[in-house]
């Protein structure tokens, strides 16, 4: 039998750090969310995603490094040697529970999964901000201009909610769920699909995940190769056919099975997850830690599934 | 970027006017690739790459470019800017939205920017925009030939209330109306344009709006003008600060030669031995950082001038960079020395349209006489400098953010680590200085460091600019060494009150929005960074804002509160909505209309949760000059009960 030499890396020197004062041995360059993971301690994130680079933007994964004037993003920051991270401290739990709260507030968390959880563990009340404000009409959120705002009374909480933009047949695009995470921006930018099709625009509370000029989509770069869907942390992205499910009351993950398979379209052989319902695909996935393809797919494997069902002839 | 890009544009035609526009800035296009006519030869061969995307820093001053000459960024502008540069239009969308001076809808070529903020607010800035109002319409109105709206601070503090109207040409033009008044705002007939072919050697033209009255000598805002004592501001009111040969005979130049003297290691040991701290506001050691920038092994370096002087009440910038722009350039050219560096980026506020020309001037004078360029003054040191201008972002003065700005990507600040020194502008090395700090290097290269440090207490050396205004009866830029009291300082400024009238200081603001108020009984306070600290106050980057008691402290709150809500990038969530609900918060307890003791714990939950989980300095001081107000002027009432009650 012949061997095969296997290129590895440089092996990854070890590094000691202390979490919630028990220590840890981590290679060096781990995040601090990678050594909680080693230690089996939990650490909530939303903007977080396995297969992108951190954004660290909805600071829900604060923790406390020991001598730093500011909470740390675990996702992102790197362990250094005699590090002491506290990940329960009173001034990591008052943050998060400030983040959702905020979060709460402003977005429609409803289809965030483990955001109830949360708010129990960190005692969080989104509603205490006052009863929020209507949602805004659709377009009207895309129009405002950088640096003003209508000052209100502060009698009800300003929140992100607006109809759903339907413009496709393929998937909705519902931006009251939006916590501006960046993940739909980045798979659909340089770091997968290279499509550039959004961005965020605008500035601050009125920052939003658009196309050029909020053109419709089949109008924009898009190649709905449903990426996006993919890493939402949210539903804000989601397939028509579960967002009209949802309307009509119909979804049920509990009836949902899941079989992932191989994508017959082409020869690179993605894994597809069918997501099915009552022997109906209702949604498509696809494993994130498959080598080749991390979670992404194009239209084909993501949405060409139609003629799977159409055995009945009525 | 990875992969080849295949971009997808609209299909709208720019007009001739938008395409000059942007083939000013960068050049006519080469082939089809680039967003020429196309072609049949260029079916033989791609244009693309690294090449093509190179150029990306050139989209600021591209969208700038129509902006400026149309007044607005339409679909078909943008869609062309987006060809040549080979930019995502998504992305180049998300860059022109960000902006607050960009239009990118159809809006009158005039433009006036009426400051509401902290110090216009405490001279009458409410009364101005009343009369707007009546004259104009509501702010946003558009008329056929203006429309006007609320600014945030202007950087004219000195001559409160200010408006500034620009308005869209070849060359665009300015008028500066400080004080303003509504009478002076009022739209006039039209410039003629400039005659065809005449690229003006500055990006404004030279002649104000018609009808407005001349803008005051640059003098007018340092009331020590001439005086002999003066260390940073001695030059201004005494040189012309259009010729370089007057910055010359007045001991200009000199600095360069001695820096040149030294080596960049002996500049470095200068500074670090003058115990220079930064300006803007963070009072980072300037050595230290310029040791970390120089002994990184990668090149190139690059220096970054922060000239985006925007926090509100500081003018001081503004004033060094109108009345005495060659100290600048010629700074930089040291700091660029230092650092090795060869390419210095001098990122100007938007809003700042003299300082903006004098510096265009300063630096093309500067490289007629080789002073900039190759081989300057026979060292063998190459350096030169690029102007880019902001366009009404307050974030983009964040020491990071800056960098994406020049960069053509928004201004949304960087995760550090990796810091400047580290990886900064392109990913490279970076020092990053504001204008007030590097100006200091002349000083320190002429006395050297030793004798600097003497100047000013143990701990905060040197001469300091201080922008009083607000209720002070000569407001402007003051020079005075570290250790003077709040009280000398505005014994210098003619006391509180306004012209003749002495009136008694209710409140300070030290250091602007991301400061902190104290008490009109609390001038003692010495005028340090550890005398400021053990008060529980900040310097800053120099704001020292009177109120009396004929301000509205409330409102004033509120203004702050919705200045940090207009100028959060919106990146990470603590800010984002943290800053939307202390101002709602606010106005609640300004309008009497919520449960108070439950308004302010509420204040202080979403405050603390602001400053420890916020990305950058912006979420992390969005809560502090609220704070101050709250605990030491006692805004809301006592608050002694309240914590205990709700908790």
């Amino acid at each position: 039998m012949t061997t095969t030499p296997v290129t590895l890396a440089p092996p990854r020197r070890l590094v000691d750090v202390t979490i919630d004062g028990r220590e840890v041995r981590v290679p060096e360059g781990s995040t601090i969310m990678e050594a909680c993971e080693a230690m089996g301690t939990d650490v909530p994130t939303l903007c977080y995603g396995d297969t992108l680079a951190p954004r660290n933007a909805c600071r829900v994964c604060v923790v406390e490094v020991e001598g730093a004037r500011t909470l740390a993003p675990a996702c992102s920051r790197a362990v250094e040697e005699g590090m002491a991270v506290a990940t329960d401290s009173e001034r990591v739990r008052h943050s998060r529970k400030m983040v959702l709260e905020l979060l709460g507030s402003s977005v429609d968390l409803s289809t965030t999964p483990k955001v109830d959880e949360w708010n129990e563990r960190y005692g969080a009340r989104p509603d205490r901000f006052g009863p929020r404000a209507d949602p805004a009409p659709l377009g009207e959120r895309d129009a405002r201009h950088a640096g003003t705002h209508e000052v209100g009374d502060g009698s009800v909480a300003a929140t992100v909610e607006q109809p759903a933009k339907v413009d496709n047949d393929l998937y909705v695009r519902d931006y009251g769920k939006c916590i501006m995470c960046y993940k739909c921006v980045d798979a659909c930018g340089e770091q997968w699909q290279n499509s550039f099709a959004i961005g965020i625009a605008g500035r601050g509370f009125d920052a939003r995940v658009s196309t050029e000029h909020d053109v419709a989509l089949p109008d924009s770069a898009c190649v709905y190769c449903g990426n996006c869907i993919e890493v939402c942390p949210t539903g804000a992205l989601s397939f028509a056919t579960e967002f009209d499910m949802r309307a009509e009351g119909t979804w049920d993950e509990e009836r949902q099975t899941q079989t992932t398979t191989v994508c017959t379209y082409c020869g690179v052989g993605c894994n597809v997850t069918l997501h099915v319902q009552d022997n109906e695909i209702v949604k498509v996935t696809s494993p994130h830690d498959n080598p080749v393809t991390h979670g992404n797919l194009c239209i084909k494997g993501r949405f060409g599934f139609q003629h799977v069902q159409q055995r009945r002839r009525d | 970027m990875t992969g080849d890009v295949d971009l997808h544009f609209l299909d709208a035609v720019p007009t001739d006017a938008e395409k000059a526009a942007v083939d000013t800035v960068l050049g006519p296009p080469e082939s089809g690739w680039d967003g020429g006519e196309r072609q049949s030869a260029d079916l033989r061969f791609a244009a693309g790459g690294h090449a093509a995307r190179g150029r990306r820093d050139l989209l600021l001053p591209a969208l700038h470019a129509v902006n400026d000459r149309i007044g607005w960024i339409s679909q078909a502008a943008l869609d062309y800017i987006c060809r040549r540069l080979t930019v995502p239009p998504a992305e180049a969308y998300g860059v022109a939205s960000f902006y607050a001076m960009f239009a990118l809808h159809q809006r009158p070529r005039r433009v006036v920017h009426v400051c509401t903020d902290i110090a216009c607010a405490a001279r009458g800035s409410d009364r101005l925009c009343a009369d707007l109002t009546e004259r104009l319409g509501a702010p946003g109105t558009e008329r056929q030939d203006l429309t006007w709206h609320e600014s945030p601070c202007l950087g004219m503090c000195e001559r409160a209330p200010a408006a500034l109207a620009i308005e869209a040409g070849d060359p665009p033009a300015y008028a500066v109306a400080a004080p303003a008044t509504a009478e002076a705002l009022m739209p006039s007939p039209a410039a003629e344009g400039s005659p065809n072919g005449h690229r003006p050697a500055t990006t404004f033209s030279p002649a104000p709006l018609p009808g407005s009255a001349p803008e005051p000598p640059e003098a007018a805002a340092v009331p020590q003008a001439g005086d002999p004592g003066l260390v940073l501001l001695r030059r201004i009111g005494t040189v012309d600060p259009q010729s370089l040969d007057d910055y010359r005979a007045h001991g200009g130049y000199a600095a360069l030669r001695e820096a040149l003297r030294l080596g960049p290691s002996g500049v470095i040991r200068e500074v670090s031995d003058s115990g220079l701290v930064g300006r803007g506001g963070a009072a980072f050691p300037t050595g230290r950082k310029w040791e970390g920038t120089a002994r990184r092994p990668e090149t190139p370096r690059y220096l970054v001038c922060n000239a985006d002087e925007s926090e509100p009440g500081t003018f001081k910038d503004r004033v060094l960079m109108e009345g005495d722009p060659f100290s600048v350039i010629e700074a930089m050219t040291i700091a660029g020395y230092a650092n090795g560096a060869t390419t210095g980026y001098l990122y100007i506020r938007g809003e700042y349209p003299r300082a903006l020309s004098r510096l265009e001037n300063a630096i093309a004078r500067a490289r007629a006489r080789g002073l900039l360029g190759t081989d300057i003054l026979g060292s063998g040191f190459d350096f030169d400098i690029e102007i880019r201008r902001g366009a009404g972002a307050y974030i983009c003065g964040e020491e990071t953010a800056i960098f994406n700005s020049i960069e053509g990507l928004r201004g949304e600040p960087r995760t550090k680590p990796p810091f400047p020194v580290e990886r900064g502008l392109f990913d490279q090395p970076t020092a990053v200085n504001n204008v007030e700090t590097l100006v200091n290097v002349l000083p320190i290269m002429l006395m050297g460091g030793p004798a600097y440090a003497r100047i000013g207490t143990g701990s905060s050396t040197g001469p300091k600019l201080f922008c009083v205004s607000g209720s002070v009866r000569r407001p402007g830029v003051y020079e005075v060494p570290f250790g003077a009291t709040l009280r000398e300082l505005l014994e210098l400024a003619g006391g509180a009150g306004t012209g003749d009238t002495p009136r008694q200081p209710r409140a300070v603001l030290l250091g602007g929005a991301a400061g902190g108020f104290v008490r009109g009984d609390e001038l003692d306070i010495p005028l340090t960074f550890e005398g400021a600290r053990d008060a529980g106050a900040t310097l800053g980057s120099g704001v020292v804002l009177v109120l009396d008691d004929s301000v509205d402290l409330a409102a004033i709150l509120v203004r702050i509160a919705a200045f940090f809500r207009d100028e959060s990038c919106g990146q990470c969530v603590p800010c984002r909505v943290g800053t939307v609900r202390q101002e709602e918060a606010l106005r609640r307890l300004q309008l009497g209309s919520g449960p108070r003791r439950t308004d302010l714990a509420l204040l202080r939950e979403v405050g603390a949760a602001m400053r420890d989980a916020s990305i950058c300095g912006l979420g992390q001081t969005a809560w502090n000059a609220v704070e101050s107000a709250i605990d030491r002027l006692g805004v809301f009432g006592a608050e002694k009960e309240t914590l205990k009650e709700v908790r």
